[in-house]
């Protein structure tokens, strides 16, 4: 099974949400299974993504206010509910992207120090 | 902000829960099937297809119960779950059910009633503006109305000097029940008119909802008469007619102009003469004329703000102390309270008595239905048991049995609240009871928030012993001894013992304080008023303005006698100002001294005044101790006579037979010809002490005046009779409210 190799990343708390945000900006509105689809194929595979648990995700940032949904027909006939981002979302995802930013430079310079002693 | 929404969203989603869940089994199945298509186009099989897409999906149980979490609140679902167990519980139970719901409700209902009852008394606070800053300013210290009151003079000269008081401002509390007589409407009708000063209203910040309030000129003596009505009766008379201020009403006679009506919410003598009832307002001139009837005013007071009431005292003394020995001015020894202290201070102790009883009846219905649960719960140990087995804590389960029990006292708590309502409405119609406020007793927030409260804090206190008790085995213990049901432990016994104990200790408490209350009612009832009560009618019968002479009035009252005399029935008949258990009249006091002896200042004997006709002491059955009572001969030309009690003559000669020596009153010399037994005049706890009867035909200063019929027929058969022999005399006495006397 793919869960056993090493080279997939598990997610961090709150990052599935800020990837659907991101994708959904960037894809326009999209079903859940599209939705996952994409953070795979971006990914490059190297997410392992437990699909179901995109929907947990979804009703959350729905919640929110950050996304809307709507029962609509998908590009083969069939009924689906598409999500898109709201103008809050988008907001929420510049603000989360900041952040991430930041903290990814800050780990990049703490894991960049040198090794005591050389 | 986004946080608030979710939080709404979160409580929503438990409660759309089956929708929700559809929504997602759709999506997911969309998901499925989109997922296979694609996989087929990829050249999969169908069937490898499918169960790559199912397995790239993960579980769908897992993904629903993700969904759940993120969307509701997993902690009430698993409340609710216990909650819909719970109910679940109660209807197999249904025996203990109902009994617990029964005992419970009794408890909340008797609680929540005397809470009630003590809101309106001593919590909430009274129906004024900023009522805190309302105080009694009585005259004295005395319990005695008549020495509360306070002179015009005396008024005027605080009112100007204080700088404690924002307002000063009174009503005469002499006012007597039906003083009034309206005639002109379709029925001629007693009505009673409280007298209050140009201010009052304002002062307690009472705004007329038609019309205004007094004016200074309205206020002066002799000005033409205005009168403002209370609520019930402009909706009584008046039909609430929009446009009654300005037209006239006919009182005593004369012509008299509304100016204003009060609020529904304002209810004079719920606050200050409690059991009585009030349908105008007059206004009552601070003038030289009414400085002369002496101590009149019953005072209140606006505090300034931030002024205290020992402040006040402190600077009222100080006042008092200035004015005092002025021309013709009384005793002012201003005594300064809270009104709300003045108004229901004195039911403070019977409240507390009253709702400690409740508090007690309450424990002991815990303690009860604790020892019921616990009972059952011994026969639940292996449930509980088997759910410690399959993993639940001992929180988890405890929360389960509290659950439960908030169910039962929840329940219980509803009927309780029913109850309530009608004990509330019970109380608050109680008539004629000296309760003030009461009207004011209604169920609303405060009550319900009181009825929550007893209800969560009984369902803990009762489920909190079975709920530890039976979560606190090991279960392979439970499992093990509660193979056929119940083995008490002995822990369990030691709980349920303490608790018997407790409650038979609270039972015997209660008994014991229900028979000492019992005792004190039965010697209540049993007292000895001094007259008698049964098969006696009263009627007011005050001599209208065409009598204006003393002569011209006391051949209205023989003309009235001789007729009534003459009703098939009647034993005996009086005249009397001053009814026993009537109202305020019986507490007009002057003093009365032994003829030629000095007092000092304030020193003279006081005595209750009783201006009666010769046929009231037999007609009431007051006993004679010595002498004789009145007779038709003691007239306005004969020698004037006194007839004194027995706590009056001994105050006077403590040592002498009163009977023939002379006493003082009022300038004048009154030869003692009897003394009676005390009569109960105001309460029936209440003795009266010192009175004194004087011949209405020898003393015209009466202010009302009652007939008193006794009559060998019950009164309901004799009303009609008397009614049609009075009518004869004066058509427009309004003989309908005949009173009884007990």
């Amino acid at each position: 099974m793919t869960k056993t190799k090493p080279a997939r990343l598990d997610l961090l708390q709150g990052t599935l949400d800020l990837m659907v945000l991101q994708t959904l900006r960037s894809m326009g509105p999209l079903h859940g299974y599209g939705i996952a689809r994409r953070i795979e194929q971006v990914s490059g595979h190297q997410v392992m993504l437990n699909q179901g648990t995109i929907y947990a995700s979804l009703v959350r940032l729905q919640q929110r206010g950050w996304i809307s949904a709507r029962w609509g027909t998908s590009s083969n006939n069939r009924k689906a509910k598409f999500y898109s981002i709201t103008a809050r979302g988008s907001k929420q995802l510049a603000a989360e992207i900041a952040d991430w930013q930041r903290l990814a430079d800050l780990m990049g310079r703490v894991v960049a120090l040198p090794e005591e002693g050389s | 902000m986004s946080a608030v929404r979710r939080a709404i969203a979160r409580v929503a989603a438990v409660f759309r829960r089956a929708d929700l869940d559809r929504d997602l089994d759709d999506e997911l199945a969309t998901h499925v099937e989109l997922a296979t298509e694609e996989n087929l186009q990829r050249g999969m099989t169908a069937a490898d297809a499918r169960r790559a897409a199912v397995a790239s999906l993960g579980s769908p149980i897992a993904a629903r119960e993700q969904h759940r979490e993120s969307r509701g609140l997993p902690g009430l679902d698993s409340i609710l779950q216990d909650l819909r167990y719970g109910i679940r519980g109660m209807r197999r139970d249904a025996g203990l059910t109902a009994f617990a719901v029964l005992i419970i409700g009794l408890g909340v209902g008797a609680s929540s009633t005397v809470f009630n009852v003590f809101n309106a008394l001593l919590l909430r606070p009274l129906p004024f503006t900023d009522s805190t800053r309302l105080a009694w300013i009585a005259n004295g210290e005395l319990e005695n109305l008549s020495a509360q009151t306070v002179q015009v003079d005396n008024l005027l000269d605080f009112r100007r000097q204080s700088q404690s008081f924002a307002a000063v401002e009174g009503y005469s509390p002499f006012y007597g029940q039906g003083d009034v007589r309206l005639t002109g409407a379709d029925q001629p009708e007693r009505l009673t008119a409280v007298p209050v000063t140009e201010r009052f209203f304002p002062l307690l910040g009472i705004e007329p909802v038609l019309g205004r309030v007094f004016t200074a000129e309205e206020s002066l003596w002799n000005a033409p008469p205005t009168a403002i009505l209370s609520h019930r009766f402009w909706v009584r008379c008046f039909a609430a007619a929009p446009d009654v201020v300005g037209t006239a009403m006919v009182l005593d006679g004369a012509p008299v102009t509304v100016v204003g009506v009060l609020p529904e919410s304002f209810d004079f003598t719920a606050v200050f003469a409690p059991g009585t009832g009030a349908d105008l307002f007059v206004p009552y001139p601070l003038s030289p004329e009414t400085n002369r009837r002496g101590n009149t005013l019953a005072l209140l007071g606006r505090l300034n703000p931030g002024v205290r009431v020992d402040e006040a005292q402190v600077e009222a003394d100080l006042i008092a102390e200035r004015i005092r020995g002025a021309e013709r001015r009384n005793e002012f020894r201003p005594t300064i309270a809270p009104l709300r202290e003045r108004v229901s201070g004195e039911f403070r102790r019977a409240l507390l008595v009253l709702a400690g009883a409740v508090g007690f009846l309450m424990l002991l219905v815990c303690a009860n239905l604790s020892n019921l649960l616990l009972a059952r719960a011994s026969g639940r140990h292996r449930e509980m048991a088997i759910r410690a087995a399959l993993g639940a804590g001992r929180p988890r389960l405890v929360r389960q049995m509290l659950i439960e029990s908030l169910c039962l006292s929840s329940v219980g708590a509803a009927v309780g609240l029913a109850l309530a309502v009608g004990g509330t409405r019970l109380v608050a119609g109680i008539e004629g009871m000296s309760v003030p406020l009461l009207q004011a007793v209604r169920v609303d927030l405060d009550v319900l928030g009181f009825c929550l409260l007893v209800a969560v804090a009984t369902g803990i206190v009762v489920g909190l012993a079975p709920a530890l008790q039976t979560s606190a085995l090991a279960p392979h213990l439970a499992l093990k001894q509660g193979g056929r049901g119940a083995v008490g432990g002995s822990g369990r016994d030691w709980m349920r013992r303490s608790l018997v104990v407790c409650e038979v200790a609270l039972a015997c408490l209660l008994v014991t304080g229900a028979a000492l209350f019992g005792r004190s009612l039965v010697r209540v009832l049993e007292v000895d008023l001094g007259f008698r009560t049964d098969d006696i009618l009263a009627l007011r019968i005050d001599p209208g303005r065409e009598y204006s002479t003393h002569a011209q009035r006391t051949a209205y009252f023989d003309q009235i006698l001789d007729r009534v005399r003459a009703v098939p029935g009647v034993e005996a008949v009086g005249l009397t100002d001053a009814l026993p258990l009537g109202d305020n009249y019986g507490w007009r006091l002057w003093n009365v001294g032994v003829a030629g002896r000095a007092y000092d200042r304030g020193q003279k004997p006081l005595a209750l005044v009783r201006i009666v006709d010769d046929g009231y002491i037999p007609a009431m059955r007051i006993t004679v101790d010595a002498g004789r009572t009145f007779s038709a001969n003691d007239t306005s030309e004969s020698e004037p006579v006194i007839i004194v009690n027995e706590p009056l003559a001994r105050r006077l000669w403590p040592e002498a037979d009163p009977v023939g020596r002379r006493v003082e009153i009022m300038g004048r010399e009154r030869r003692v010809v009897g003394v009676v037994r005390e009569v109960r005049y105001f309460a029936l706890e209440q003795a009266s002490g010192p009175e004194m009867y004087l011949p209405i035909r020898q003393i015209p200063d009466y202010s009302s005046v009652d007939l008193v019929v006794s009559a060998s027929l019950p009164p309901a058969a004799m009303a009609p009779g008397l009614r049609a022999a009075l009518a004869e005399i004066d058509p427009t006495l309004p003989a309908a409210d005949f009173r009884t006397m007990r």
